[in-house]
């Protein structure tokens, strides 16, 4: 039973509480991030390892914060884990940190993450949160990689670096700003289509 | 020259919106109304420009007389969003009528990643200066212009979308899909501009 429902929460965050899709929350690094599949990626599982801890992190302490200053509190926890996740790709992969420049640090304010902590961690123990913030970040996650998916094919004509058709038939413009915003306008309009069928 | 060479670059060749992707969620969130979009515009600038001088002193003073860099995004973020507490009590009590103008829109600011974000920027000194110093005064200048260019965008934005809220979009499109696809025109519009300040360095030169 209670497996059963730390599936559910799990499942909820991939599909009918979609980030990115259906509640459309941290749209800057979304359109910032996806100039490529890969580079979509890298950023999708940098917020799913602090989402997962600051869940963890906020679940267990939430006894011990006065209600009054509790969004401080959450914003300290969760700026500390930015820190150090900001450290580790500087010091083992310089360049994913070289991609995702800034968007590292803006983590801090992606509005997914406080919103769990608030809407979820606050209220339910550590293994549902720590559930909660897998499903809500690999939904991030497969959200980012298929944004950035279609713009590297449509502007480069690869994916992951493969190349699909020749590059001088892509459109430069889906891998510039104007495409990050058309894109995902569209594939919002395909996941409304899917989600009434 | 280098100022009005800042100016432009900020708000046209490197929007901060439709070109840098930051403050999206109020750029999509308040852009329904030419009104709220001008309150928030409004509340952005005026935070942005106190947060990035109050940062960038920390950052010289505190954070980088100390060693204290690995500190900045923790530093930064509790400044910003105590300075945005100080500035609503402060606006409360000095002037009423521009708190019940802002006042709704203060406390979404503190999320904002346009202001962490230029707020990092004018610290770490890696915005266009257009050949000048990275000082306190080209950084609040800095500051200023992209407010000004994130209000041009939100305000531009808002036209748009009072007037498409009356046409006869097919349903699938309703909603943030047809405003996504709109900003992307903005966005593209704005592409216009790029090169622009390199041409104009070479005129000033």
């Amino acid at each position: 039973m209670i497996i059963m429902n730390n599936i559910k929460v799990f499942l909820n965050g991939l599909f009918k509480e979609n980030p990115t899709f259906v509640l459309l929350l941290g749209m800057c690094p979304t359109l910032g991030t996806t100039s490529s599949a890969l580079n979509g990626m890298f950023m999708g599982l940098a917020t799913l390892a602090v989402l997962v801890f600051s869940n963890l992190i906020i679940s267990l302490i939430k006894n011990l914060i006065p209600d009054q200053v509790r969004i401080p509190c959450y914003i300290v926890v969760i700026a500390s884990l930015v820190t150090i996740l900001q450290m580790l790709i500087k010091a083992y992969a310089p360049g994913v940190d070289a991609a995702l420049g800034l968007f590292i640090p803006l983590i801090v304010v992606n509005c997914i993450i406080l919103g769990r902590a608030e809407a979820f961690a606050a209220k339910n123990g550590a293994i549902p949160s720590i559930f909660d913030g897998l499903g809500i970040g690999l939904g991030f996650t497969w959200a980012l990689t298929l944004l950035g998916a279609c713009r590297e094919l449509l502007g480069t004509g690869k994916v992951f670096n493969i190349t699909c058709f020749p590059e001088q038939y892509g459109a430069l413009l889906f891998v510039l700003a104007p495409g990050a915003f058309i894109v995902l306008g569209y594939l919002i309009a395909v996941f409304n289509k899917i989600k009434k069928a | 020259m280098a100022f009005i060479l800042i100016f432009i670059t900020a708000i046209f060749v490197n929007n901060i919106v439709l070109s840098q992707f930051l403050g999206i969620c109020p750029f999509l969130g308040v852009s329904k109304k030419v009104e709220t979009a001008i309150g928030m515009s409004a509340a952005v600038a005026f935070v942005l420009v106190i947060a990035t001088l109050v940062t960038y002193l920390i950052q010289i003073y505190v954070l980088n007389a100390f060693g204290l860099e690995y500190l900045q995004t923790i530093a930064f973020i509790l400044v910003i969003a105590a300075l945005v507490q100080m500035v609503e009590i402060v606006l409360k009590k000095v002037s009423p009528a521009l708190y019940q103008a802002l006042g709704v829109f203060l406390p979404l600011i503190t999320t904002n990643c346009c202001i962490l974000g230029v707020a990092i920027l004018v610290g770490n000194g890696t915005y266009d200066a257009a050949g000048m110093e990275h000082n306190l005064v080209t950084g609040v200048w800095f500051a200023l212009c992209t407010a000004i260019g994130f209000g041009l965008a939100l305000i531009v934005f808002a036209g748009i979308r009072e007037q498409l809220s009356r046409m006869d979009v097919p349903k699938g499109m309703q909603g943030m899909a047809i405003a996504l696809v709109v900003a992307g025109l903005l966005s593209m519009a704005f592409m216009g501009f790029s090169g622009v300040n390199n041409g104009l360095a070479k005129l000033f030169e």
